[in-house]
């Protein structure tokens, strides 16, 4: 603490002093942050690179021991698995975070809130073997089905709360606006409230989308996977996760390579996502005013 | 100032378009509103003066049910709108609504066109027909003396609009649903001088069709625009009288101390 005897300019120097050590520190943790996705970023593409080629994109894996040969199958899983992720997670989480935003009922909407932040601490793969009880035991087999629904079960407390969060930046005039036009409540939640938060609550879900598409756990015991095309919904097949995996545990080299090339692809496709998603929030005029 | 028929408008009841009696409002244990009675003419403007906190919003709140959404509100007393009271179970706050339109103090355009924002009411209303409310937008925004300015551009943003631009295009708003009371909180507050002085120019127009409730801290303003004028001091409504009464001549020396600006 400050001794009684410390003169003015003794006071400054040391405030100056902590205020140059504080802000190292920032400056620091700043860096590490930057530093280590450049090194993941760099890292990758450093391993995987030389395994990216068209046939990756387009072939069916190699029987073991040949050499070359894709994921096709594995990209084209994963896109069906977000797209039954989607149709699981979106409604819900859209429409739960509606009506927390909107029809804020106290103490139901304190239940939902709570129920939403308690699913989202659930291990994912505490989902994928419930999932895997009710959906794969019961009918014998993995599918696309069972996993994309383990997916979308994940998403949903994202999905929620980022609808709700960005429903709320919508600014109570505009609502007041609406209701003193003599316009129901539902009317301003659907013309007024939610098309002034859309772009933020899009992003919001493509990012939550974003988060699943990388998960792993859940789907080693709903979709498994699969060294060929799955046809249909209710087949086992391959995702990119899995895939990777699986080719990183085995001991060929080729396999190695290609795991790696695939998670250099995941990474891609979720920062993808990301960037999307920020420059569409850039543009925003909407929740302003 | 026509000071006859100021005059007229608060001392018979029967012309009266608003009548409010006995209203409490109350935020949990907060006395917002104590007992407040208060006649608004037909065809009037009636201005709400009084510092911050001391009700007047709260008041025109309750004049087209607003404070409905407020959760822990007790609202008390009575308001009649043409001779009904609007608290009644069988009246409809939405329906309410669309005969008492609001502009409020900071101006709140939808992130929608121009167009958009003046057809929003109607269209919520049920009206489709495009050549109709092509016809609505126009005269809205005439009387909002915003056409001239905007109406080249109606499919532009709301948004690009200056602020006084934006406060007109909330009259015009509310005046496309065609309401019989305008209330306006604080329209002008947050505008420069030459913006505040279309407003109050629009003010006069709109009274010669519409019965006008304006909360304003401008006390220039007041006497400006309105044939009453109520003075509110800690939820109660400590006087009310005509426009030029009020500020030359009030009755209650609080009053005059808030008028002349000496009010401590």
């Amino acid at each position: 603490m400050t001794s009684p005897s410390e003169s003015l300019d003794q006071r400054y120097a040391r405030r100056r002093r902590t205020e140059r050590a504080m802000f190292a520190a920032t400056v620091a943790a700043t860096a590490t942050v930057l530093g280590i996705l450049l090194f993941l970023l760099g890292y990758l593409v450093w391993q995987g690179a030389s395994a990216l080629s068209l046939d990756f994109f387009t072939h069916l894996p190699t029987p073991v021991g040949e050499a070359g040969g894709g994921m096709a199958n594995a990209l084209v899983g994963s896109a069906k698995l977000l797209l039954v992720a989607a149709v699981v997670g979106v409604p819900v989480g859209f429409l739960g975070g509606v009506y927390l935003a909107e029809y804020d009922g106290g103490r139901v909407a304190f239940a939902v809130r709570y129920a939403a932040d308690v699913l989202n601490g659930i291990p994912s793969i505490v989902i994928g073997i419930t999932v895997y009880g009710l959906l794969v035991v019961p009918f014998g087999h993995f599918s696309t089905l069972a996993g994309g629904i383990a997916l979308g079960l994940l998403m949903i407390p994202v999905a929620l709360r980022t609808t709700e969060e960005f429903l709320r930046l919508v600014p109570d005039t505009l609502r007041d606006a609406s209701l003193a036009l003599g316009a129901p409540q539902w009317v301003t939640v659907v013309r007024v409230v939610i098309p002034a938060g859309m772009r933020g609550i899009l992003t919001g879900l493509l990012l939550s989308l974003a988060r699943v598409a990388g998960e792993t756990a859940p789907l080693l015991f709903t979709a498994l996977s699969n060294r060929y095309w799955s046809p249909g919904w209710l087949q086992p097949t391959a995702s990119l996760p899995v895939m990777i995996f699986t080719y990183a545990i085995a001991p060929y080299d080729d396999w190695h390579r290609q795991a790696w090339a695939a998670a250099l692809v995941l990474l891609a496709i979720v920062l993808g996502a990301n960037v999307v998603a920020r420059l569409a929030l850039g543009g925003r005029s909407t929740a302003q005013t | 100032m026509d000071m006859a028929s100021s005059t007229l408008a608060t001392a018979e009841v029967s012309s009266a378009k608003i009548v409010v009696r006995d209203l409490t409002v109350r935020y949990g244990s907060t006395l917002a509103l104590d007992r407040v009675a208060l006649d608004v003419g037909d065809r009037q403007v009636t201005a709400l003066i009084g510092p911050s906190g001391c009700g007047k919003s709260t008041f025109l709140r309750c004049l087209n049910r607003m404070n409905d959404h407020i959760r822990n509100i007790r609202i008390e007393g009575s308001v009649s709108l043409d001779g009904v009271s609007i608290y009644d179970a069988a009246v409809d706050p939405v329906e309410l609504r669309r005969r008492v339109g609001m502009v409020f103090q900071k101006s709140n355009p939808f992130p929608k066109s121009i167009f958009d924002n003046v057809a929003f009411g109607p269209r919520v209303h049920g009206l489709r027909d495009r050549v109709e409310l092509r016809e609505i937008v126009e005269r809205s925004l005439r009387q909002a003396a915003l056409w001239d300015e905007v109406k080249d551009r109606l499919d532009r943003s709301a948004l690009d609009l200056s602020g006084g631009q934006q406060q007109r295009l909330c009259i015009a708003r509310a005046l496309a649903v065609e309401p019989d009371v305008l209330l306006m909180d604080e329209p002008a507050s947050a505008l420069d001088p030459i913006a505040t002085a279309k407003i109050e120019e629009l003010i006069h127009e709109l009274k010669t069709q519409y019965t006008i409730v304006i909360v304003t801290h401008n006390m220039q303003q007041a006497a400006r625009v309105s044939d009453t004028t109520a003075y509110f001091y800690l939820g109660r409504l400590v006087e009310v009288g005509p426009t030029e009464q009020i500020f030359t001549n009030p009755s209650r020396p609080e009053t005059e101390d808030y008028v002349t600006g000496r009010f401590g």
